[in-house]
C-alpha cells in the first residue's frame, strides 16, 4: 500500500510549484494557472486525509466545496482578465497599475 | 514495491513534471495544455484513493470547464503577450526562494507528524453506499446543507459577476441594449 506521506509530499511539491508560478509569472493568466495548481494540491491533501482517517464523509464534502470555489474563482478571474485586456490591451500584471498611487 | 506504489510513483512524477512545465513554459497555450495533464494526473490519484466520484468531478469541472475556459482566454488574449516576451517578472528569484523555503518548512513539519507512516485502513465501504451518503449529507439539515447553500450562492454570484465584468462597454453593445 501507499503510505500517507507520499501523498502529502506530492501535494507539497505541487503547492510549491504553483506558488512559484503565481509569484513569478508576468502574465495574469499564468498566475491564475498557478492558483489552480495550489487549489488542486489542497484537494489532494483533503482526499488523502479522508482516505487515511476514519472515512468520515466530511473530507469529500470539503473537497466538493473546494471544487465550487475553484470554478467561481476561475470564472471571475478570467472575466477580469478579459475586461482588462479590452481596456488596456495588456495582461502583464505590472502594467495593470491603475489602482497604484 | 507493489504495483499500486509503482502506479503512484509514475503518475506523481508525470504530474510534477507537467506542473513544472505549466510554470516554466514560455508559450501560454503550452502551459494550459500541460495544466490539463496535471489535472488528469490528480484525477488518477483520486481513483487510487478510492474517491471515484471526485475523480469524475475533477474531469468534468476542471478539465472540461476550467481548462477549456483558460485555453479560450489564452487564445483571446494571445496578441497581448506573445511567447517572445519575458515570461517571469524581475522578482522571480525571490519567488523561487519563497517556494523552496516553504517546501523545506513543510517537510520539516511533516517529520514531526506521527500519523504520517500510517497505512490506509481497509476500504470496507461499498462505493454506492458512500456516494449515497455523500449526496444525502449535502442536503441534510443536520449536516452540510449550509456549506452547500453557501457554495450555490457563491456560484450564482460568480456567474452574474463574471457576466457583468466581461460585458463589452463598446458602443455596439450599448446600442444593442438600448434597442
Amino acid at each position: 500500500m501507499i503510505p500517507l506521506s507520499w501523498y502529502i509530499i506530492f501535494a507539497a511539491i505541487l503547492f510549491c510549484v504553483g506558488l512559484y508560478g503565481a509569484l513569478a509569472r508576468r502574465n495574469a493568466l499564468a498566475i491564475l494557472m498557478g492558483i489552480e495548481l495550489m487549489l488542486n494540491a489542497a484537494n489532494v491533501n483533503l482526499v488523502a486525509f479522508w482516505r487515511y482517517g476514519t472515512l468520515a464523509i466530511r473530507g469529500q464534502v470539503f473537497a466538493l466545496i473546494v471544487f465550487a470555489v475553484a470554478a467561481a474563482e476561475a470564472a471571475v478571474g478570467l472575466a477580469l482578465i478579459i475586461s482588462i485586456y479590452r481596456r488596456r490591451t495588456t495582461i502583464a500584471v505590472e502594467d495593470i497599475d491603475m489602482m497604484k498611487w | 514495491m507493489t504495483s499500486l506504489q509503482l502506479v503512484f510513483l509514475l503518475i506523481a512524477a508525470g504530474t510534477v513534471f507537467a506542473a513544472l512545465m505549466v510554470v516554466l513554459s514560455k508559450h501560454l497555450v503550452h502551459a494550459a495544455l500541460w495544466l490539463i495533464l496535471v489535472l488528469a494526473g490528480i484525477a488518477v490519484l483520486f481513483v487510487l484513493l478510492n474517491a471515484g466520484f471526485l475523480a469524475v468531478v475533477q474531469v468534468a469541472v476542471y478539465i472540461d470547464a476550467i481548462a477549456i475556459l483558460i485555453i479560450i482566454v489564452v487564445m483571446l488574449t494571445q496578441r497581448a503577450m506573445g511567447p517572445t516576451k519575458m515570461h517571469v517578472n524581475r522578482n522571480w528569484g525571490v519567488a523561487l526562494l519563497t517556494a523552496i523555503v516553504l517546501f523545506a518548512g513543510l517537510l520539516a513539519l511533516f517529520n514531526q507528524m506521527p500519523a504520517l507512516q500510517s497505512q490506509a485502513p481497509p476500504f470496507a465501504l461499498d462505493a454506492e453506499i458512500l456516494l449515497d451518503d455523500l449526496g444525502l449529507s449535502l442536503v441534510d439539515t443536520d449536516r452540510y446543507i449550509i456549506p452547500f447553500e453557501v457554495a450555490s450562492v457563491l456560484l450564482l454570484a460568480a456567474l452574474i459577476g463574471s457576466i457583468m465584468i466581461a460585458w463589452p462597454r463598446g458602443s455596439a453593445s450599448e446600442e444593442e441594449r438600448e434597442t
